[in-house]
């Protein structure tokens, strides 16, 4: 068992949510394989991977909806795994909210106040309808709202019972794109303003990175890896992580040299990458993989190949397809080193002789290079046709 | 003639409509006749008598009561139970779902005569007497699977979730089932009710064998047939279509209504 | 804030495993009990008495018992035969005839009516609220001889085709063959139309337009397009149609003759007035095991099995 551990500063103990061997089976088929998890009180977090993989069962046992085999889950030091739903100080947005049809939005916000028996609502609801912005919209009825309406009185009427924990179970999946950054920042905005805890689920790496403070990825019913979004994206541990969060080209190699730097040859040539970049055991003859972010990677035409400068990591091949995005240019190069490379190139200064059949030389900081154990699948997380459809 | 064949659809399709509505039309204006002999079969004169005594004959207000209490009581039973059962199959895993599906399609493909003479041998046999209590026993029968499939639909569209969000904020399993669960699957336990009513009202077969010497208003209606059909069961028959129709149109209007307000 | 996370294969076998508590497990079970009691006791039960009663011998005076009397079977079927086939013939071809005639309303209802629909609607359902024997009733003034409907027929020289098919007698409409199928399809008209609207009412419109796109005439359309989804409405609508038909006595005895009785007839009289409870208790059995086993191959044929 390894331990990790990440600081995110805010206060620690009272309120945190804390899982601990919590584990769910369906007959012989585990969601969710014993897990131990804290989450501290007041945090933004992401729980992020692709559909099955677990999140969402981890997020119904903390809200009660789903018992687990084993574990238990603690909310502060209060024991509430065998508490219904009804009785833990835990909310949920639901995915595609499940507002009830049949009241109207002043009512669906006030049903939580009202099955514990609170008398006045009419204040409270008032104020929470005015901070998700819909105090007009109180006499109607759910089907009568846009999508992005829903949405917010799904969270008005989880946030009004001031919940300790507030669970978001991918809430804004059924939103369209534009509507979803926008909604990303409402959610981040009110997060901050009420300083409750939110655990959110999302198979949306872009959403996980812009709103949560610690993201952990899971795959197959386990915590791939834990931490700071910048910590995830720029040092991945794993080759799902790596290709689950942005895109990575990664490289077979072979270790040449073991040291504080470590040297590898793929296809060749010899690149470098610092040691404690590397999250596999390195010796000399062993075998690595090799990662490189595509945005990270500088290219040149190969006749310009003096002017690189000494000390980056180079390697040579030949552009087979561009794909101008707009605000960059995307090139995938063919080379020895290590089949298609992906390269990201901002277009500040575009240069006319990058078209495909150019040979090219692609060249990189070194100290950007990570090092992940090769003996996992190098594809895994690599999104195909039918995981996004 | 080009016409007639891009409207072929149309045309046919009133002509079924036709086809259908003739025997009411003809129900209504009979109930205005004024027949010479026993039988209100063939148009003599026009008259208001028999509106303006719709009981005038012996028991048949009598058997027109009996039919309603049992259609109500049957539409009570059929449709607590249907619900339940309905709940079971959609929301929870059991053993022997298939046996139980099959037990309650079965009712339904079976023809009436068969169910009707078979429930006979067992009440003949455990020496039962034949009267209300095995006609309303017949009709919970014969009426529960209907139930359960027009709840079954409405449950299987619900979502789940719905119940989850109202656990999640705080609703115990009673209020979550009273506040939530049964409101939304209404329409599904209404239209299964309504159909269970209608079927119970309208049942002669499983009625006749079961029935002895109680006799419910289709078990008149079939023995006037044989000594003789009285005005007023045309005017029963047209005021039961009338109440109906407007009961129909009345509840279209208020949706309207509610729709229209709901929107402004 | 730490994460562990455990290798699948180390853990289970030393952490406690919850079990859903007994009384969560058996809510189905009491959600079914009553419902399926009923069933069993006032319909599954009452198949095995009848089954029993139709192997009895004995009559009224000295009571019945079990003697395994199976020739019963045999001499109802000899005795019996042409009311059953009459019953099948009767009621598929009303069944044909309600498929023939419905499914042009429910495509009407379906697709062209528009803001109409609703009306359309009360009206193929309004008819139900006036009891089925008084609207059967109304036939035998609708279809009287020398009535306008007979008088038009025989003008029309139809009579004279269905006459000499053996269909109507003379220039009779009433207690004649033709005069029970009309009842029936009559009768039995709305539960084809009702399943046949739901399924047709389920059909995107965009398929249509998708088929003529692709070079599908009207008429192919509807054959290869609107039909084949229309097909659990048509299995259905059928099977609800022919189950209630081929059992029915009330057209026959309403609006036939003693030479249009069917085998509903047969089970009724022998059952309430002759009370020759074996025969009829026989003859009802063999008219459930065709009709199951009708409804099983047909259902197989069509490749529809969820019809509940």
């Amino acid at each position: 068992m390894t331990d990790k551990t990440v600081h995110t500063g805010k206060n620690a103990g009272g309120g945190d949510v804390r899982l601990t061997g919590i584990s769910k089976s369906y007959g012989a088929f585990t969601a969710v394989q014993p897990l131990d998890l804290t989450v501290p009180q007041g945090s933004f977090f992401a729980l992020l991977g692709a559909s099955g993989c677990g999140k969402t069962t981890t997020l119904r046992m903390i809200a009660g909806l789903e018992e687990p085999t084993t574990g238990t889950v603690f909310l502060g030091d209060r024991d509430v795994t065998d508490l219904p739903p009804y009785k833990r100080p835990v909310n949920t947005v639901f995915q595609s909210y499940a507002l009830f049809p049949h009241l109207d939005i002043y009512e669906n916000v006030a049903f939580g106040l009202r099955r514990r028996g609170i008398k006045s609502v009419k204040k409270q609801v008032g104020e929470m309808l005015e901070l998700v912005q819909l105090g007009d919209k109180a006499k109607h009825k759910p089907h009568q709202l846009s999508g992005g309406q829903q949405q917010r009185v799904a969270v008005a009427r989880a946030l009004i019972n001031h919940p300790q924990v507030l669970l978001l179970d991918e809430p804004l999946g059924a939103l369209d794109l534009k509507l979803r950054r926008q909604m990303q920042l409402e959610l981040k905005r009110i997060q901050t303003e009420v300083g409750i805890t939110f655990i959110h689920v999302t198979h949306d790496q872009e959403e996980a990175m812009t709103m949560a403070d610690t993201v952990a990825v899971m795959n197959g019913g386990r915590v791939e890896q834990l931490g700071a979004p910048a910590e995830l994206y720029e040092n991945p541990r794993t080759t799902f992580v790596a290709n689950f969060l942005g895109t990575s080209n990664l490289i077979e190699a072979e270790v040449v040299e073991a040291g504080t730097e470590l040297v590898v040859t793929a296809g060749g040539g010899k690149l470098r990458l610092p040691a404690e970049r590397c999250s596999a055991p390195a010796a000399t003859g062993g075998r690595l993989l090799l990662g490189i972010r595509p945005e990270k990677i500088s290219l040149a035409h190969a006749d310009d190949e003096d002017t690189i400068a000494t000390g980056r990591n180079k390697v040579t091949g030949r552009i087979v397809d561009t794909s101008f995005i707009g605000v960059s240019t995307q090139y995938v190069v063919d080379s020895p080193a290590g089949g298609a490379l992906q390269v990201y190139e901002q277009n500040i200064e575009r240069d006319t002789r990058l078209v495909p059949g150019a040979p090219v030389v692609l060249h990189w900081n070194p100290a950007h290079t990570f090092g992940l154990d090769a003996t996992q699948a190098i594809d895994a997380g690599v999104e195909t046709v039918e995981d996004a459809a | 003639m080009r016409w007639i064949r891009r409207n072929l659809v149309v045309i046919a399709g009133l002509l079924t409509l036709a086809y259908m509505i003739l025997p009411n039309i003809v129900v209504m204006v009979f109930s205005f006749n004024k027949p010479t002999g026993r039988f209100n079969y063939s148009w003599q004169r026009f008259s208001l008598d028999a509106w303006k005594d719709p009981c005038g004959v012996a028991d048949l207000c009598g058997s027109l009561t009996l039919s309603l209490q049992i259609a109500a009581w049957a539409t009570l039973g059929a449709t607590a139970l249907g619900t339940m059962i309905a709940f079971a199959l959609v929301r929870y895993r059991f053993r022997a779902r298939g046996a139980i599906n099959s037990l309650i399609f079965l009712p339904m493909a079976m023809p009436e005569v068969v169910m009707a003479a078979s429930l006979l041998t067992l009440f003949l046999n455990m020496g039962a007497e034949l009267g209300f209590w095995t006609v309303l026993i017949a009709h919970i029968m014969f009426c529960l699977s209907f139930v359960v499939t027009a709840v079954k639909a409405r449950v299987m569209s619900m979502d789940p979730r719905l119940e989850e969000a109202a656990r999640d904020l705080y609703a115990g399993p009673v209020q979550t089932f009273v506040r939530v669960t049964l409101p939304i699957a209404a329409p599904g336990i209404a239209a299964g009710a309504l159909l269970a009513f209608a079927l119970s009202f309208d049942d002669f077969i499983i009625t006749n064998f079961n029935a002895g010497s109680t006799v419910t208003f289709p078990m008149f209606v079939w023995g006037s047939a044989q000594r003789g059909t009285p005005v007023q069961i045309n005017v029963i028959g047209t005021a039961m279509f009338i109440i109906a129709v407007l009961v129909v149109v009345a509840g279209q209007i208020v949706t309207n209504r509610r729709k229209r307000t709901a929107t402004t | 804030m730490t994460v562990t996370d455990a290798p699948p294969a180390a853990e289970p076998a030393d952490l406690p495993v919850r079990k859903a508590s007994a009384r969560k497990r058996l809510v189905p079970y009491w959600l079914l009990l009553p419902g399926i009691l009923w069933l069993l006791v006032f319909f599954a039960l009452p198949m095995i008495y009848q089954a029993s009663t139709s192997v009895q011998t004995g009559s009224l005076e000295k009571g019945f018992e079990v003697t395994w009397h199976f020739q019963t079977y045999w001499e109802a079927l000899k005795e019996y035969y042409p009311q059953f086939v009459r019953s099948l013939l009767y009621a598929g071809t009303a069944t044909l005839l309600c498929l023939l005639l419905g499914y042009p309303l429910a495509y009407l209802i379906a697709f062209k009516a528009g803001r109409w629909r609703t009306l359309l609607l009360v009206l193929v359902i309004a008819p139900f609220f006036t009891s089925f024997l008084i609207r059967t009733l109304a036939w035998k003034t609708i279809l009287a001889d020398g009535g306008a409907v007979v008088g038009a027929l025989d003008a029309l020289h139809v009579l004279d085709v269905t006459s000499w098919l053996g269909w109507t007698e003379g220039n009779r409409v009433l207690a004649t063959p033709m005069a029970v199928v009309c009842g029936l399809t009559y009768n039995f008209l709305p539960f084809m139309i009702l399943p046949l609207y739901t399924s047709l009412e389920r059909i995107d419109g965009r398929l249509h337009e998708a088929a003529k796109d692709l070079y599908a005439s009207p008429a192919t359309t509807f054959r290869k397009v609107t039909f084949p989804l229309s097909m659990p409405g048509v299995v259905s609508g059928t099977l609800l149609t022919f189950i209630p038909a081929s059992g029915d006595y009330v057209n026959a005895e309403l609006l036939g003759s003693t030479d249009t009785k069917m085998v509903g007839n047969v089970i009724q009289s022998q059952f309430l007035r002759v009370l020759d409870y074996p025969t009829a208790a026989a003859l009802s059995f063999i008219l459930m095991a065709v009709v199951l086993l009708m409804v099983t191959v047909y259902i197989r044929r069509a490749g529809t099995e969820d019809l509940v």
